[in-house]
Order: structure tokens, then sequence, then C-alpha cells
């Protein structure tokens, strides 16, 4: 004898976005921490050692957090006017900044006062940083020049000028230079105007952002362009690598972070900001996500750590009765114990013990109870099509008052334009109407919904024929658009065409 | 056209078991039933068949314990005979010749002839028979055998036919008879299916095809007749039994549930639900400890009478339609095919049994006729036999098609399929064809009408839908690498690329749509073979898309071997309503081998199975046999093959080998121990006089010495030793001790060139030889034989042990 087979409720795929590796380590990330700062944070950069210290710089001061405290650890705030680029050196000791001003600022990082100042530049200076080999300064200033400075006495080493354009990072042309020359070595043409660079660790690829496109130049081959990404729609304003260097990640003023794999570059991840991004930084080991925004506000993301992602994807919370189920579940006889094997009974639901009996318009009760109907309406279609199948839907759906017809007739209303549900339920409102096609007119009630139904109908009708009208247009479009291939064939099927 | 002599074509197995109902034996330890020409007997605790008692030339019609001799039973046959058998070791005793072919039952008569069928049935079938010579009273008589019943003791004679019941009394000679009326109010039929007569009272029970059963009573009186009517069954009764104490009813039909009436106390019943499918016939052993069922679906059920299934013998279902065609598991090497309503069934070809069913749409089935139902009606491997997919599809009269697409992964651990995914309506219209990609890497492919792909991964998804200027595809196939896939369009044959989904190039032969594609395996894999509704076969070479040769000849089926480049095709020849069967290699237009007169009827369904060690024959015609063996469905739907003279020779060797003499459940350790013990008993009792001067047991008996001293790990298993070995030192004790000391030296002799489990037999069986020798010669002989057996059991690779045992 053979046991009872339930009801099988088809499950439905979940639309949206997969659950892929990259989702499930970029979600892992806590609630976001907002500061407000004063203005717009125009840059953000980790110190490389630990504990990984981060500057903001914004407005007229430049703002040092440590890894974990919401409030500055230590701040500059000796600028005259707007602050530019605080970039750390690669030991973490140095800090440097640019000014409106014209002024390169050089700070130590447990100091106050800047250690040295760097004047030659003529007007406002965006952006500054250290050389690899920590020595130098290069900066780069609206005055479309490009300097480069010696730190420890303050003198002008080399200036380029070859820009035609305000440096805020490289403009419509950026060049590369070679310290040791006073010549561009290479000028590659990003087409709009550059609002970011990034140099891969390899130093063989680099990445520039400018409008709404990122492209990737091979330096080896000459500065050969690699791929041009266009996945934001407004201006990119910041990159940045993840720690292994496997994912790129852009800013923009879309208020978009996109994540790219490095290989493909197809994009992985996506996340979602409440205003334009002006600037980005992951913290070593991907620890935290930080982007600063137009309106000052600096968002900062902490990664999980691993209990914590762990009580997530654990089982959801028991109650109390299951441990009284699971008493004795986990006990394993010992080899002498005689077990006595107890027949398992089977657990039915409550639709599936009427339908065991046959009993079918109580199964169809039970199934259009309220929870079932409004939180799971899969398992009222699952017992209807059941129903359907037995050849007995029509004997459930009959003989029911106008309390139970009103409510059959909601739960239609709801779900029969889903279009997950419709082959099932527009069998079951057809067989309704010529059940009760008698009745009509006797419970203004149920004339509403009728009335209803039917102007739902209508409107989905409408809907659909639109759809018809726009899926027509496009096959023209993709017909026209598509190449004709001669598809090769042999003599015989052409004689009998 | 070369005819061989030496490859037959043989039945194979799969044959009804339900057709007649089953019988039990007196001890309800046996249960016989006919099987096409043979009669089964099983095993009612193992479901084992225990042997096939052959020798009828046509269809067994029925079976019926002789009940002079409770060990031995009649069978009846459309051949003409009757044959009596003792069934406990399955020996023909005698059999006479009735003289007309006819269709009868043992107990009762035949149905279309009235002709005394039975001669030699004792007691109430004789009385029967010359009653019946006498007058020939039941002159309109059912063909069904469950409508005909003896009453009481054979005293009366019940037959239902139509809506009138017959009651004749032999004593009397005097027949009642009792009509119905045609309609009920509700226009129901009132038409009789089924007779049953209770054992000690005078009541009949009828089935009827509304679902009611009525109990007739003082029916031997034209006039005062009564009748009670019970109803549960909501259609047809299809058959009734009453319990041998006559205190209960037992009734089925199609809802297969099996009701139990108690007699008298009509309200109280008990059911037994979910019996699979619908019951045919119910019977109950003599003593009434057993019940069982018979079913449409080809099984019989075993159930104890607290109303619990406790054994189920299934044999091959054949259902109306094979939609989805014979297929070969890859894994189990069972031909798989749709049996039961929505499973798919597995069978075993060497074996003749049903491994098991596949439960494929899981849903609850109902019982009902009338009612639509998904059917399976498609299935395909991949050819390593990892996943399996299905097609199932419910059709009903004005709603659209219902299909769904399973996709089933084999999970080692339970080693079953599991389902993996479900793809509802994966197509607007009806299937044609599906087939896996035979590719060696994991992506696999799929595909069907109009055509659509499907790759795998941790999920599936369609890969690419192409079509070819709106035509209805028909069937596809893959090339053996994978590289590329014919699908035909009518009398297209398309050619693609499954890397790329490209149409490659398109063949055609006009005219007539094509029939069968099929790609050529190893050395002929630049061959693709298509047959066309106007009688064609055709042969491609891929390499220059040009037509090789064709032949016309009306081929009904082709298929390939998938081990061998062969190629089989079943042909039609009209005018000799004959099927013939060539085997070819595609590069080639001549025939290996044919064989004429197959069968009568069309040939629908064949495939190759893959044999389970190669032959070696080096002959020509039948070298194609070597690999795989062709099964072939005739319309009748028997299974045959092809076999050679000396495989089946082999076959029967082996079979001979295989059957076990005793009809006790058993195992091949039942087998040698139960004798054993036996014996051992024998001569217990035979030992009863001196057991009451035994002497006390010798503590440091050398026996017990090399029992503790042999290490555990080469000892087998206590519960097998025990009692053997506490017998054995039992009987020895009888003796004085210079015997036991004796017995130990030889022990020691022994030791060297024994391994331990044989000298713990060896001195479970010396002792009493030594004991007794007068007595000796002849146990000692025997035992000596069994000590050999066990050895050779020890010696063999108990893989095959499993085999055996396997339920």
């Amino acid at each position: 004898m053979a046991s009872y087979k339930p009801t099988k409720i088809t499950v439905y795929p979940k639309l949206g976005e997969k659950v892929t590796q990259d989702t499930v380590y970029w979600k892992n990330y806590k609630a976001p921490i907002q500061i407000k700062e004063f203005g717009a944070v125009t840059n953000i950069n980790f110190s490389p050692v630990a504990p990984h210290n981060f500057a903001v710089t914004a407005f007229t001061r430049i703002h040092i957090y440590g890894p974990f405290s919401h409030e500055p650890v230590k701040s500059f705030t000796r600028f005259k006017d707007t602050a530019y680029c605080g970039r750390f050196r690669s030991d973490g000791q140095l800090l440097v900044a640019g000014c409106e001003d014209s002024v390169v600022r050089l700070f130590d990082v447990n100091g106050k006062v800047a250690l040295r100042m760097y004047k030659g530049h003529t007007k406002a200076v965006h952006v500054t940083d250290f050389t690899s080999d920590s020595y130098q300064i290069l900066t780069g200033s609206d005055d479309y020049s490009c300097r480069l400075w010696d730190i420890p006495n303050a003198t002008e080493l080399n200036a380029y000028q070859e820009h035609t354009d305000y440096i805020r990072c490289g403009q419509h042309l950026f060049s590369m230079f070679d310290g040791r020359v006073d010549k561009s070595v290479m000028t590659l043409d990003h087409g709009q105007p550059v609002e970011s660079l990034l140099l891969y660790p390899s130093e063989g690829l680099l990445v520039s952002a400018g409008g709404r496109f990122v492209k990737v130049w091979d330096l080896l081959k000459k500065g050969q362009p690699l791929v041009s990404l266009k996945n934001h729609h407004k201006t990119v304003t910041c990159l940045c690598l993840s720690s292994n260097g496997e994912r790129l990640l852009s800013g923009s003023l879309d208020r978009h972070v996109k994540v790219y794999n490095t290989t493909s570059y197809k994009v992985v991840h996506n996340f979602d900001y409440a205003a334009s991004i002006l600037s980005l930084a992951l913290a070593p080991n991907d620890e935290s996500i930080v982007v600063g925004m137009t309106n000052g506000i600096l968002n900062l993301k902490h990664r999980k750590n691993a209990e914590e992602s762990k009580e997530i994807s654990g089982q959801q919370r028991r109650r109390p009765s299951y441990r009284v189920f699971v008493k004795g579940k986990n006990y394993f006889p010992k080899q002498d114990d005689y077990l006595v094997s107890k027949p398992v009974k089977q657990h039915l639901a409550k639709y599936d013990k009427q339908l065991k009996k046959f009993n079918v318009s109580k199964a169809l009760d039970t199934a259009l109870e309220a929870w079932t109907r409004l939180k799971k309406p899969e398992i009222t279609v699952a017992v209807i099509k059941e129903l359907d199948r037995r050849g007995t839907l029509k004997n459930a759906l009959a003989g029911r008052d106008e309390q139970g017809l009103s409510r059959l007739l909601y739960f239609l209303i709801g779900n029969l334009f889903d279009p997950r549900f419709a082959p099932v339920l527009v069998t079951a409102a057809e067989m309704i109407l010529d059940i009760y096609q008698s009745v009509i007119g006797q419970s203004s009630v149920v004339d509403r919904q009728l009335l209803r139904l039917q102007e739902m109908l209508e409107r989905e009708i409408d809907y659909q024929q639109e759809l018809l009208e726009v899926l027509g247009m496009l096959d023209t479009v993709f017909a026209s658009s598509l190449p004709r291939k001669e598809v090769p064939c042999s003599m015989f099927s052409l004689m009998i065409r | 056209m070369v005819e061989h002599g030496d490859i037959r074509v043989v039945h194979r197995g799969g044959s009804k078991i339900n057709s007649r109902e089953p019988v039990i034996s007196s001890d309800s330890r046996l249960l016989l039933c006919a099987s096409g020409e043979c009669v089964k007997v099983f095993s009612t605790s193992t479901e084992e068949c225990i042997h096939d008692l052959r020798g009828h030339t046509g269809l067994v019609t029925g079976v019926l314990l002789r009940p002079s001799n409770h060990l031995q039973a009649y069978s009846c046959s459309a051949d003409g005979t009757v044959r009596l058998w003792d069934f406990t070791d399955g020996i023909l005793i005698k059999w006479r010749s009735v003289g007309k072919a006819c269709v009868c039952v043992c107990t009762c008569v035949c149905a279309e002839l009235f002709q005394l069928v039975a001669v030699h049935l004792p007691q109430s079938g004789d009385r029967l028979v010359e009653a019946r010579e006498l007058s020939a009273v039941l002159s309109d008589v059912s063909s069904n055998p469950a409508a005909i019943a003896f009453g009481r003791g054979g005293e009366y004679i019940v037959s239902a036919k139509g809506l009138q019941l017959e009651v004749y009394f032999f004593k009397k000679q005097k027949s009642y008879r009792f009509s119905l009326k045609e309609n009920n109010k509700k226009g129901r039929k009132n038409t009789f299916t089924c007779v049953a007569s209770h054992p000690q009272d005078d009541c009949i029970a009828t089935g009827h095809e509304d679902g009611k059963i009525r109990l007739w009573r003082n029916f031997s009186h034209k006039k005062e007749y009564t009748y009670s009517t019970l109803h549960w069954h909501h259609s047809v009764v299809s058959s009734l039994c009453f319990t041998p104490e006559g205190t209960n009813l037992l009734s089925g039909g199609v809802e297969s549930v099996l009701v139990q009436w108690r007699y008298n106390q009509e309200s109280q019943k008990d059911f037994l639900p979910r019996l699979g499918a619908a019951i045919t016939h119910i019977v109950v052993s003599p003593d009434g400890a057993l019940f069982c069922t018979s079913h449409s679906d080809n099984k019989i059920t075993i159930i104890q009478s607290c109303v619990k299934v406790s054994a189920i013998i299934q044999g091959l279902v054949k259902g109306e339609s094979l939609s989805t065609d014979l297929m070969v598991d890859p894994r189990s090497k069972a031909m798989v095919l749709n049996g039961k309503p929505g499973h798919l069934q597995f069978y075993s070809l060497q074996r003749d049994k049903l491994l098991f069913n596949l439960d494929i749409v899981q849903q609850e089935y109902i019982h009902q006729s009338g009612l639509q139902q998904f059917e399976v009606v498609k299935a395909a491997f991949t050819a390593s036999g990892n996943w399996l997919a299905s097609v199932e599809e419910r059709k009903q009269k004005d709603a659209e098609l219902e299909l769904n697409l399973k996709l089933w992964m084999f999970d080692e651990q339970s080693q079953s399929f599991v389902l993996n995914t479900t793809i509802s309506a994966p197509h607007e219209a009806r299937i044609t064809a599906m087939c896996f990609c035979q590719s060696t890497d994991s992506q696999t492919t799929m595909l069907a009408l109009t055509f659509m792909a499907v790759d795998d991964g941790p999920s599936w998804s369609c890969d690419f839908v192409g079509a070819y200027h709106s035509l209805v595809p028909e069937c596809c196939t893959f090339s053996a690498d994978g590289s590329l896939l014919a699908v035909s369009f009518q009398e297209v044959v398309t050619v693609w690329s499954p890397s790329s989904w490209e149409l490659l190039t398109t063949l055609s032969q006009p005219p007539g749509a094509i029939r069968d594609l099929c790609f050529g395996k190893l050395s002929c894999s630049k061959y693709l073979v298509g047959t066309t509704a106007n009688n064609l076969l055709c042969c491609w070479n891929l390499l220059t898309c040009a037509l090789e040769w064709s032949t016309s000849m009306n081929t009904s089926l082709l298929l390939a071997d998938p081990l061998s480049e062969n190629m089989a095709a079943f042909l039609n020849v009209h005018n000799v309503d004959q099927i013939v069967v060539f085997v070819f290699k595609p590069n080639e237009p001549r025939p290996l081998y044919s064989h004429k007169a197959v069968c009568s009827g069309n040939v629908t369904r064949a495939v190759f199975a893959p044999r389970e060690e190669m032959l070696d024959s080096c002959e020509e015609s039948s070298q194609w046999l070597n690999h795989s063996q062709l099964y072939f469905l005739t319309q009748c739907m028997d299974l045959m093959t092809f076999t050679t003279k000396a495989e089946e020779a082999r076959q029967m060797a082996a079979s001979k080998q295989l059957v076990i003499d005793d009809s006790i459940a058993m195992t091949p350790f039942h087998l040698l121990l139960g004798k054993h013990r036996g014996q051992q008993q024998q001569q217990e009792s035979g030992q009863d006089s001196l057991s009451a001067e035994r002497t006390p047991l010798p503590q440091g008996s050398a026996a017990i010495k090399e029992l503790l001293q042999t290490p555990a790990h080469i000892l087998p298993s206590t519960s097998f030793l025990c009692s053997m070995f506490v017998q054995s030192l039992l009987i020895s004790v009888t003796d004085s001790r210079s015997e036991t000391k004796h017995v130990e030296e030889e022990m020691e002799s022994e030791k060297e060139e024994d391994s331990e489990e044989e000298e713990i037999e060896s001195r479970a069986v010396r002792p009493p030889e030594m004991a007794r020798c007068g007595q000796a010669t002849e146990t000692a002989t025997l035992t000596k034989a069994q000590v050999k057996e066990l050895r050779r059991v020890k010696k063999l690779d108990h893989g095959w042990l499993s085999s055996v045992l396997d339920l």
C-alpha cells in the first residue's frame, strides 16, 4: 500500500538577480554608517599601514578616521580654501594635500601644522600624490602644469607644461610622464574630461574614467585601448581596485557603484547610494567600503565578521515546541539494543487531509483560508489545479453561499492576472460563471465583485494587446537588423522547393 | 538473402501474471499463477519466483489446487491439455488432452464450447461435469471466469451473464433464473460482473457494474428470493471473494481499494486503499491467513488477513500504449519503458524481473475511469546514465496541453534518480523527439520539438530554439561524438552544429517524410542512415553531403547498436504479412544477417541491450550478437529476442545450476545450513536413547580451544557457527575420551592444509561419523559433499549472492 502523495505545490522561480559568488561577497557588509562632513567629499584615501586609517578630504578640511571610530581621529584644518586630494605616503607617515590657493601642503600624520609648503603653482592644485620611491611629490594644477617636487628641501624638480587644460586628474588627453625625462612618454585620448585614473599594481594596465565611460588601456602595447565600459548613465567620478585586484569598482554621479570582473569586464555587482558619488575607497582586504557624496555625507560599510554572517545563513528561529519534537531524535541505538520501529506517520497539510478523503469542497475551503490565500496564493492555486485534475473542480466550486462565493471571487480578482496562475484560474473562473450565472443579481456584494472582475479583464486585454503590438514592432526591428545568412543546401532540396 | 539456422527468435519473459486468478497453496507458502505458457510458483514471503512449471504449448488459462492432494495442482491451457503438477518440486505428474483447444478454467467450464474440459477433476468438478454432460443446462455462460462460482460444497453452480443470474442445483437438476431490470432510476447499470458464493451459508454475492454488491438468499425458490444491497464502490466491482470461514467478504474494483465486509454486519468494513492499480482478482488462501489480489498493472499483492500488505510480486507492466521507446539504462543495464501510469519501470532483461518503478509524475493517482491523467510520453538517458530526462503530458478535451519536462540526476547515495529540475510547458505543442548529446564533456544538450536545446550545470536553461521553414521536426539524433545533430523536418534532414547552433547543411531525398534517423558508430561515423515513409532506406555520407546508397524497402523500424557499427532494420513485407529483420553496416548496402518471418504483426519497438559478457562467436552471421542483444516488442506486446544455440545451451545449464530444489523461502545459506541442521536433528532424535548416559563436557576440549584460538577476523559470524558447533560438541561427548583425542589428532594433521573455517565445519561433521560407524557411511558422504559445497561457497565471489538474494 503506497502512501498518499501530497499535492505538489509548484515552486515558481523568483525573478530578480541571480545569486552568484560575487553578490554573496559584496552583500556581506553591515548596515552603512553615515557621517556628515562640511562639504562635498572629494577624496578618500586609506593609509597603507595598519590600522588603516583613512583621510577624507571635504571642503577646507582633511579628517582622518580610524577603522572603527565614527569620529575623526585627527583633522587638518589649516587650509585657507578648499582642500583637495589628501593622500598618504606608502609608509603612512606623511600626508600631502592640494588647495584652492595653489599651495601644496605636506603634513606629518601625527602633527598639526604643515611640515612643508610647496609654492610654485599659480592656480588651484587638484591633484597631489607621492611618487613610488616616496621621496618626491607630483602635483597637477589648474594652471595647465604638472610639477614634481623634492620632499626634503621643497624644491621644484621638474615642470611639465604640455597639458592644455586644467589638470583635475587629467583631461581630454592625458599623458604619461617619465620622471627622468621632461617630456611625456605616451599620450592617450580618452575622449571626455578624465575624472579619475587608476594604475594596476602590475603597472601594465591603466584605467581611466571620464564621461560615462571607463576605459582600460594596455600600457605595454603603447597605450592600446583594451576595453571601454559604458555601464553608468552619468559621469564616472572615481575608480578603485579590490584588494586582490580581481574586481574593479567605479563610482558615478548616477549614485551607483559598480563592481566589474577584471578578466571579463562584466558588471558583477552594483551598490546604490543616496546621492551622487564623488569619491570611493576600499580598505585593504575589502574590510570596508567608504563612499563620499556630493551632499557631504560619508558612507561607511564594514564587512561582517564570520559569526555575524553565519547567523544570517543559519536556520530561522525555531518555535519553543521544536524541542519537544526533536527530543530523542539524535539518540543512536547501541549495538545490543533491540529497536522497535514505529510506523512513521505521514504529516499532511490540511487541504491534503481533505483531498485524501475526497472532500473536495472542504479541501477548497481550507485552501481559501485567509492566511493561505493572501500569503501563499500558490497553494490555493495548486489545490484548484489538483481538483481540476481530478475532474471535481465543478463540484468543489458549486453550492457556495454569498460569503463563500465572494471569498472565491476576491481571490480571483487578486490573482487571475498573475501570469503564473492565469491558466489554472481562468478555467476556475469560467466554471464559476457557468455555475452561478442563474443567481447573478441576487446579491449586491457578488455583483460588485463580478463587475470589478470584468473591468480588470478588459484592462488586461488592452494591456496584452499593447504588448503584442510592441512585440511585433520589435520583431520587425530585429529582423531588419540581423544580417541574412545563406544556408547551404544540396541540389535536391533546392529542386523540391 | 541468407537464412541462418542457428539464430532463433525466442520469447523472453515479461508475460502477464494477472490474466487468471492466482492460487495459494494450502500452507500459504507458495503462490501459483498462470504466466504466459507456464505456471510460475512464487514464494509468498520472499516474492521470489521459485520455479516455472513448463510444458504447455499454449496460453495457460487456469490453475487449480487438487482438492484430494494439496501438494498437486492442475493447470489447463489453450492448447487443449490439462496437466497435473507436483508444484513443490516442479514435476509434471500426468497430462490429459481434452481434444479441443478451449479457453477454459479448471473449476468451471469452457466458455465457448460448453464442453467438459476437466475430465479427471475429482469431487465437485467431476460431478459438475457429469451433470452438465447429462443436461447441458447452462447454455448461456459468460466468458468471464469470475462470473461462475460453485456453491456450498459443490451443491449448486451459479452463473451470471448480462442481467441474469442462474443457479443450478446438481442434486435436483433444476435451475433457477433471476433477472434484474436493465436500468435503475439514475440510469446506472445493473449488469452482473462477478459472483461468489458463501462457503457455509446459502448466500450468493454478486457484483454489479454500478458498484453495488447484492447478497442473494433463499434462491432455491423461484418467487420468494430476497437480496440485500451493499454499496461502497463507485464503479464496477470486478472481483468478490468469501473467506474460507465465511465471516468476511472481500471486494475490489477499479478504485484499487480492497474492501472487507463483515458477513451479517455489513455496516462494518475495513479498507486497504491505494493498492496501485485496479483489482482484477481476489483470492484467499485455504487457511484464510493470506489474501491475494491481482491488479491490472501485472502485479500480485499478498495481504495478511489483518489487512496489511506483506509482499508484492510485480511483473513487467505493459500499458496500452508504449509511448516512451524501449531504452536501456546505461547504469543498471535494465530495459526502461513506461509502465504504471506516471511511472517509468526498470526491468532486468537477464533475470526477467521488474527492478523498480520510478515515479515521474509524483501525483496521487485517482482511480477513476474516463479521467485524463498525466502520462509519461518521452524519456531519455545520457550516455553515462547520470541524467534522465522525462516528459509527461496530459491532454484534456478543451484545455491546453499540459507538458512537463523533468530532469533527474542519479544520486549515488540513494542509488536512484532524484528530481533536479522541472520545466513546465517547455513547448507549446507535443514533444516529438528528445535526445541527449552523447559528448564526453560535461555539457549535455537535449532537444525536442521546434527544437530546443537545454544546457546543464547546476540548473538547466534553454540554450537555443531552432526552426526550419516552420515545419514540424519528427526525429532527431546526435552523432556519436556530439559534434553533429541531425533533425528531420518531414522530407528534409537538417544537420546542425551543437556548439554554435548553426545550420550546417540540409539533406533530402525525395519524396516521403523521414521516419527514423541514425548516425553510424565507430568506423562508420561519417554515415547518416534514414528511412522514409515511401519505402526507402537511404544512407548519406556526411563528408560529401551526398547520398551514398539507397534501397527500396518498407522499413518499419531502424535502430543502431550503440556498441558496434551494426544497424538493424525491421521490414514489413506486405504481401506475406511478415516481418523481416536485416542487420547491416552503413558502409555497405549488403545485409550481414537477415531473418525472415520473425513474427506476425508489426514490430513497433525494439532495442539493442548490451550484454553483460561478450560472446566470442566468430561466425559472420552471429557476430552482430556479440556485443549486444536485440530485443523487440511484437504487436501483442510480447518481448522477443534473438539468441544463438550455443548461448541458449549455456543459459539452460546456468539456470539448472541455480535452481534450488527446496521450496521453502530460501537463500543459499539456508540451503546449506537447513539441510545440515535437518540431518543433525535426525541424528539427534536417533540418539535420544544415548543422550541419557551423556557425560559432562570436557572443559579443555580441543574443539573449543581451536575455536577460541582462531583469530576472530577469519572466523565466520558466530550466529553461523554457534548451533553447529554446539551440536557437534554435544554429540561427540557421547563417546569415550579416547575418541575425542583421536579427533584432536586428526584436527592437528588437517590444520596445515585447510583454512580455519573448514576445520570448524569438519569438526562439526566428523564426531558423529566417529560415533556410529555403522550408520556413518551414508551420512558421512553427504556431509563431505556439504563440506565441499561450503568450501565452494567460501571461495566464490559473494557478488552473485546478492544477485540471488536481491528482491
